[in-house]
């Protein structure tokens, strides 16, 4: 019996373990991933924490976004700048998020903050919205829903 | 008549609900900054003039909840240790609304200070005026301030403390201690403005 357990548990961690995966990016990578998913589609970049609650309280109104806008090609990257991956694979499993999540793997952050945006000073949340004609838009703090969906209704007009 | 209000009511929109408009409120680099008058730990009000015998100040945006804060208390406290016998004494300063952040009330704050033995005065921000005037923006957040011979405080510094928030040991850039040491000698600060990921503010609900 206890044989057995143990075999579903392990058996039931490893189907489950390939939705959890997050892939840990330096700042050059997600620069770069930035680049080349915007080239095609409107990107929608949010910089979040599990620690960060205006961050949480947030995050739905981002994973609707493509419902919201199923017309639009427009995708949303999430990027977790926890302390921990473990804290943003954990929660992303447990909310079941649809979108992309990535690990921001850097503990300088004065050397790309600006490269963002010069306007960002570095609280999250924090957004980024860009084109495929080489738009962008930022901003800094959190938004309500009515808010992110006039932004992005007014961005990919 | 109307028209004035039209008019102020436009303005008001135009800039009222671009948040970019206020963030660019506040200190730079340069620029004098204000005295305040806060309640400490210790239950004292507490002003930079309080200080006679300083010749700067770490003024540090700093609270008990935010991970980085967490992260970097050590850091703050052994910035006091180092800097405060030389006249530049750590001053923080708690920005957070404790209606929105039960965590940063005076009481929590009480604790902290114990449990951590804090050097140095910890202050509460209860009207936010400070943090506004400062333009404070995340936590935790450094302006170093050189008192002038005339008595006023020139901001010489805005940022964060070093540059690795994971590992004090492997930061091989201590930017506040490169502001303070260079405010010591005489010389240019080498780096007067970085920017760090932190906690936002929690401001009051209006």
């Amino acid at each position: 019996m206890k044989v057995f357990l143990l075999t579903l548990c392990l058996l039931g961690g490893f189907l489950i373990s390939p939705a959890q995966e997050i892939q840990s990016y330096s700042f050059e990578e997600l620069e770069k991933k930035i680049t080349d998913e915007s080239s095609h589609q409107y990107l929608v970049v949010n910089f979040w924490a599990t620690w960060c609650a205006p961050c949480l309280q947030e995050l739905p109104y981002f994973e609707s976004l493509s419902q919201d806008f199923p017309n639009a090609k427009l995708k949303v990257l999430l990027v977790s700048l926890d302390l921990e991956k473990d804290k943003a694979i954990q929660f992303k499993e447990k909310k079941q998020l649809q979108s992309e999540v990535v690990y921001l793997n850097e503990v300088d952050f004065n050397a790309w903050i600006n490269k963002i945006s010069p306007k960002w000073s570095g609280a999250i949340p924090a957004t980024l919205m860009l084109s495929p004609a080489g738009e962008k838009k930022f901003h800094e703090g959190e938004y309500t829903e009515a808010e992110l969906y006039g932004q992005i209704k007014r961005f990919i007009q | 008549m109307k028209i004035y209000v039209v008019l102020y009511a436009l303005l008001f929109l135009l800039i009222g609900v671009n948040a970019d408009f206020v963030k660019e409120q506040g200190y730079q680099v340069g620029d004098y900054a204000a005295d305040f008058a806060l309640e400490g730990v210790d239950g004292k009000t507490v002003s930079l003039q309080d200080y006679q015998n300083a010749k700067g100040y770490i003024v540090i945006f700093t609270c008990n909840t935010c991970p980085y804060a967490k992260m970097y208390e050590q850091r703050i406290i052994n910035l006091h240790k180092r800097y405060a016998e030389q006249g530049y004494p750590v001053v923080a300063i708690n920005p957070n609304c404790p209606e929105r952040s039960p965590g940063d009330a005076m009481s929590e704050m009480k604790k902290r200070a114990e449990d951590k033995g804090y050097g140095f005065a910890y202050l509460q921000d209860l009207s936010q005026e400070t943090t506004k005037a400062y333009g404070a923006s995340n936590t935790p957040q450094v302006f170093v301030l050189d008192k002038e011979s005339t008595g006023k405080y020139k901001v010489a510094y805005i940022g964060t403390i070093d540059n690795n928030y994971k590992d004090a040991d492997k930061a091989d850039v201590p930017y506040v201690q490169h502001a303070v040491d260079a405010l010591m000698d005489g010389r240019k600060v080498p780096e007067t403005k970085t920017k760090a990921i932190g906690c936002s503010i929690k401001w009051k609900m209006s």
